[in-house]
């Protein structure tokens, strides 16, 4: 199909789901106001189980059984950005990544930065899954916090570096242990907040840096064989 | 017309679908994407939203105090994740294509054969 | 007017994610797109969810765009090197 004729049946069906979703919006309980069945619902439980952030409490209690489905497409989605960018027999993969990309060039300043606040990053991404039960946070928050805090080293210009302190198997065996863990949790404790959160914070960082490793392997590393 | 606010979700899903159908590159198209996917947070947290109430949090107020709707925020929030890695997936794929291919105007690529 | 703070914030996320699609190139985009998460981080904060706007500011502004970024570098690697191999696969 042309660009225009695409952009013709585009603004035809764009027009229809306009007209639809204006309807569907002036049918909705006013912005702001007080009409929340479903949340209000949910407030006497998570109060009667001593789980104050809410939020957490839908997520790892009333709705465990929702979230473990949440948790496997997370899981899938990682693994298959991980398989589809596997670095096949025709590419060769530059064995260290050494001599073009070994400690680029900058500033003293930006790398101090990133190796400061290496550490205090990651103390905040534990912060945050640990206490996700009681303040704002969680496994999810923090587990991408975790997860991509180590690419600070990255900013500080050393990638070999960060190639050395994320072996890919062990976070692979990470990822599926705690997959694993979130299942049995789920299924068999659920409730269990602390513990679930504890358990996403790990799969849901190992599967940020998975997916981020393969991305910066194909970026940086692979070339193609000639 | 306490309803005009949602209106915003609205506009921000159609932007997203317009640049998705004029996009003459993939990462654009898929950048587009997750654009009117960023739709559902607005919708669903300003369906949520209370006047003059406070976040769902009750470690330090009294638990008769108004709070938004906490499910919507853990409905957005589960939607965030996973919708990061679902975009990631699609630029996975898009790198793929740009390898056997050598191009991501989608334009260009006709035909699903290798 | 008590909506005033909220409406102010979704009037930003609309016109950030208009930015977004109208740049065309997807390494600026990569950037403009960064904006656009911490618009929408904004605006979780004024609806009240502060679990929400902490995810959406890893994720919107620190994650997807980087990988955007690095998807855009390795599909230039491939194109620059792509017209005289032709294809070969």
């Amino acid at each position: 199909m042309s660009p225009r004729g695409r952009l013709i049946v585009g603004l035809f069906g764009a027009t229809g789901l306009a007209v639809l979703f204006t309807l569907a919006a002036l049918g909705l309980p006013g912005f702001g106001g007080t009409s929340h069945p479903y949340g209000q619902r949910t407030l006497p439980n998570a109060i009667a189980r001593h789980t104050p952030n809410v939020v957490s409490s839908i997520n790892f209690d009333q709705r465990a059984f929702d979230t473990l489905g949440e948790e496997l497409i997370l899981m899938a989605s990682a693994l298959a950005a991980v398989v589809i960018l596997r670095t096949v027999r025709a590419e060769q993969e530059d064995a260290a990544g050494e001599h073009s990309y070994g400690r680029a060039q900058v500033y003293d300043a930006l790398r101090l930065t990133g190796y400061l606040l290496l550490p205090v990053t990651l103390m905040t991404g534990v912060y945050i899954v640990a206490h996700g039960y009681l303040s704002p946070g969680g496994g999810f928050q923090g587990g991408v916090i975790l997860g991509s805090a180590i690419h600070l080293i990255y900013l500080s210009g050393d990638y070999p570096a960060l190639a050395r302190i994320r072996p890919i198997p062990a976070f692979e065996a990470g990822e599926a242990l705690a997959a694993g863990a979130f299942v049995v949790l789920a299924l068999g404790f659920a409730g269990q907040v602390k513990a679930m959160n504890a358990v996403v914070g790990l799969e849901v960082g190992c599967a940020v840096v998975l997916a981020l490793a393969k991305f910066f392997e194909q970026a940086l590393l692979v070339r193609k064989q000639t | 017309m306490s309803q005009l606010p949602y209106l915003v979700p609205g506009w921000i899903l159609l932007i997203g679908v317009y640049g998705i159908v004029t996009s003459r590159n993939l990462v654009h198209a898929v950048v587009c994407l997750s654009v009117a996917q960023s739709a559902t947070y607005v919708l669903l947290l300003s369906v949520g939203y209370q006047r003059k109430a406070t976040a769902p949090v009750f470690s330090d107020i009294k638990p008769t105090r108004n709070v938004v709707d906490p499910l919507v925020q853990a409905m957005t929030l589960t939607d965030i994740v996973v919708g990061a890695t679902a975009t990631a997936l699609l630029l996975a794929l898009t790198v793929q294509v740009a390898k056997r291919r050598g191009t991501v105007d989608p334009d260009e690529l006709r035909s699903l054969e290798p | 007017m008590a909506d005033a703070l909220p409406v102010a914030a979704l009037l930003l996320t609309a016109f950030m994610a208009t930015a977004v699609v109208l740049t065309r190139d997807p390494a600026r985009q990569a950037i403009v797109l960064s904006a656009y998460g911490l618009a929408l981080a904004v605006l979780f904060v004024v609806l009240q969810a502060p679990d929400v706007a902490m995810s959406q500011t890893a994720i919107g502004t620190v994650v997807v765009p980087l990988v955007v970024m690095l998807a855009v570098h390795a599909i230039r690697r491939h194109h620059t090197r792509e017209p005289d191999e032709g294809d070969e696969r």
